[in-house]
């Protein structure tokens, strides 16, 4: 069996409100944050990136693990935005972590779920004994075009997990997982173009929610649990509404939900999105307490997981900021700077 | 002039995500033929209602793409009129019956909408607007808008008044499970909803969908063998000028008006004869500026009427968009035009079930391209 050892999150502190925006492009403030559920989001500076985000997040995980960088046998990092087409983000991690060079490493992409994904090849090579403590990192400095409807979500942020095989360790069990993927084009960004397309409300129905509910369907008949089994859950969350829709569809309760939600005040950090809505209810679950999770990246794929907190965890998170805290720590700026954090200007 | 509507059918509207134009038509036009109680061997052409498929789609040479995909290798035409193709092929094809060309013909009205990107939708569809009004940057939610905001200032009519007619369609539309919309809504839901193109707002608007309709219309002479037929007793069309800018009047349509005289006088009515109709209510003050044209309401009367009830079903005559209209049917626009003739043929009938038009004899259709450039009405006796 494979556990949580430790996480880590970081949270750019640059914050726009999505009214500001609404307002440039002549949109009504309270139609768009009301329909998108959307106050502000989170925008990473000018000199932050995936990259920075990565480490940022991985260096919380490694300090509460109490563990040296060295130890970590393999690092994958999950973004849709890493800053190179070619050459890896996770080396760049790696390195400034301090890692040294035994440890194997790759960048995923797989939209907003490559960062569960990361998660889940962790776990195999712990599982087969391959490895005994690997890092998987969720981190995205999204892009958005002007005017766009992105525009309104696409935040920043990021969310590292080192998974280990002592039990003793363990902050949380992986009681277990499964995926469900589709050529599904809902949202998609070639080589070398700036920004996204997407299908506008293509991604909901056959998108988001047809793969959200087929992996959460697929999880819970596997495990033969029920929503009611379950004391915490963590939905991918592109805005406001989705997350909130697809847990009462399935049967979670509001209050079920509630912990993870970060979306209000962060809006979209893509591949980091529900792995920090992970982190928001580790930062405040009890021992031994159920957590439903699952992801989604378009074109697409969902990743299911259940995770049961343990002891451990409530010693180990005392290290470090909690996401409420980091999520405390901000600066509002304007639509101008956001053009130039973004390098849109 | 007597044409029988043999068979009728629609799809379901909607974002048939999962549903191919070629899955939509044969649908469509083979619950036609089922219902008309011939074969497909008794199909001697195939008329085509669509507007967008070269635009969006990148395919045109639409007749033989049906003919090829329903097995029946026959004449095969795309009519295009902007909105009013599927009412544009209808009349197209009731002129070859007429003319003697053939005896028994399919009318296929598609669109297929919701795969592309709304802006594209948009700018597909201002390809029926006059070039000085794309160089303006003008939608045709602006240009009705402007309608809207002409016939508010000319006739008193209101923001409220508009959101009725918005209300009465999802009402009709929450009675027809082929509609694209099921449930109903409040004034306050239409008048709160965000503005789109200020008078009109996202509620006012009918939506982007997807469907097909298809009806099989023969010459008088060929009925004995088949189920009773509903004849289609007017077919008219009438232009305008393509520019809005160029109408000496915004708040009427002369080619509607047009259109319909010719059409009650072929038909031998007057609009207090009609039980039920189908309108173009693209945008809401489209069905108000309709009902006055079409002569069931004087001008500047009708905004009240539809909000007093006065088409409703089981509260007034004639009952308008029985189907819930393009509003909350849906609007696949090459498909509009035949299902309207689809829905007036099924109320003729008696066969509208929840929605049935009691009585209802005689019924007519407007359907409408660009801003009014085009316009084409059909009337139909049981």
């Amino acid at each position: 069996m494979v556990g949580i050892v430790s996480y880590g999150a970081y949270i750019p502190k640059g914050r726009i409100k999505i009214a500001e925006i609404a307002r440039v492009w002549g949109k009504s403030p309270e139609e768009i944050t009301r329909s998108l559920g959307i106050e502000e989001k989170a925008i990473a500076s000018f000199d932050e990136d995936a990259a920075t985000m990565a480490v940022e997040a991985a260096w919380q995980a490694i300090r509460r693990a109490k563990i040296p960088a060295t130890s970590l046998e393999a690092v994958y990092i999950g973004s849709e935005s890493h800053p190179y087409a070619v050459n890896p983000t996770s080396t760049i991690v790696g390195e400034t972590l301090g890692l040294g060079n035994d440890y194997l490493s790759a960048d995923l992409e797989f939209a907003c779920k490559a960062g569960s994904a990361g998660m889940q090849v962790v776990w195999g090579l712990i599982e087969s004994k391959k490895i005994k403590l690997g890092l998987a990192v969720g981190s995205d400095s999204s892009q958005a075009k002007p005017h766009d409807a992105l525009e309104f979500t696409a935040g920043a942020g990021a969310a590292a997990y080192v998974l280990g095989i002592n039990e003793k360790d363990w902050i949380a069990k992986i009681i277990d997982f499964v995926s469900f993927s589709s050529d599904t084009p809902d949202f998609w960004r070639r080589d070398g173009i700036s920004y996204p397309t997407h299908s506008g409300r293509f991604t909901g129905e056959p998108a988001y929610f047809c793969h959200v509910l087929a992996a959460t369907q697929k999880l819970l008949q596997k495990t033969k649990l029920t929503p009611s089994d379950f004391d915490h859950c963590v939905f991918h969350m592109p805005n406001g509404k989705f997350p909130r829709e697809v847990a009462a569809r399935i049967g979670f309760s509001p209050k079920q939900l509630e912990m993870s939600l970060i979306v209000d005040k962060l809006g979209n950090p893509y591949s980091a999105s529900s792995l920090l809505g992970l982190a928001a209810v580790l930062d405040q679950a009890k021992p031994e307490k159920r957590i439903f999770f699952c992801s989604y990246g378009s074109g697409a794929g969902s990743d299911a997981f259940i995770f049961e907190t343990t002891r451990e965890l409530v010693k180990r998170r005392e290290s470090g900021k909690s996401i409420g805290k980091l999520m405390a720590e901000k600066r509002y700026i304007s639509y101008v700077e956001y053009l130039k954090q973004t390098r849109k200007l | 002039m007597k044409i029988a509507v043999l068979g009728a059918s629609t799809t379901k509207f909607g974002e048939l995500w999962d549903q191919s134009p070629r899955v939509l038509a044969k649908k469509a036009v083979f619950e036609a033929i089922s219902k008309s109680g011939l074969g497909t061997r008794d199909i001697e052409a195939i008329f085509v209602g669509n507007m967008l498929s070269g635009i969006l789609g990148g395919q045109e040479n639409l007749g033989p793409l049906f003919a090829d995909e329903l097995g029946i290798f026959c004449p095969a035409f795309k009519i295009e009129g902007a909105c009013a193709s599927g009412g544009l092929a209808a009349h197209n094809a009731i002129n070859s019956i007429l003319g003697g060309q053939y005896k028994t013909v399919a009318v296929l009205g598609i669109e297929k909408m919701t795969d592309h990107k709304p802006e594209e939708v948009a700018s597909g569809l201002m390809a029926a607007g006059a070039d000085e009004e794309r160089e303006a940057g003008a939608t045709f939610v602006s240009l009705y808008a402007l309608m809207a905001r002409a016939h508010m200032e000319a006739y008193g009519t209101t923001e409220r008044e508009m959101a009725a007619v918005s209300v009465k369609n999802h009402f009709h539309a929450s009675l027809n499970e082929r509609a694209q919309f099921n449930k109903l809504v409040s004034l306050e839901q239409v008048l709160s909803s965000p503005k789109i193109a200020d008078p009109l707002k996202l509620m006012d608007c009918s939506p982007v969908s997807d469907g097909a309709s298809a009806i099989v219309i023969s010459h008088d002479r060929f009925t004995g063998k088949v189920i009773d037929p509903v004849w289609i007793v007017a077919s008219s069309v009438a232009t305008d000028t393509l520019a809005l800018s160029q109408r000496e009047d915004l708040t009427s349509l002369r080619a509607v008006r047009l259109a319909a005289e010719n059409a009650y006088k072929a038909a031998g009515v007057s609009p207090s004869d009609v039980d039920v109709a189908e309108v173009h209510d693209c945008f809401s003050i489209a069905e108000i500026i309709a009902c006055e044209d079409l002569g069931f309401f004087g001008r500047g009367k009708a905004a009240r009427e539809i909000a007093n009830g006065k088409t409703k079903l089981g509260k007034g005559r004639p009952v308008i968009n029985p189907s819930g209209g393009l509003k909350a049917c849906g609007h696949p626009v090459g498909a509009t035009g035949v299902k309207q003739i689809v829905e007036i043929a099924t109320q003729l009938r008696g066969e509208a079930d929840e929605r049935q038009v009691k009585k209802a004899k005689i019924g007519l259709t407007h359907n409408v391209g660009g801003s009014g450039a085009i316009a084409v009405i059909h009337i139909l006796r049981s």
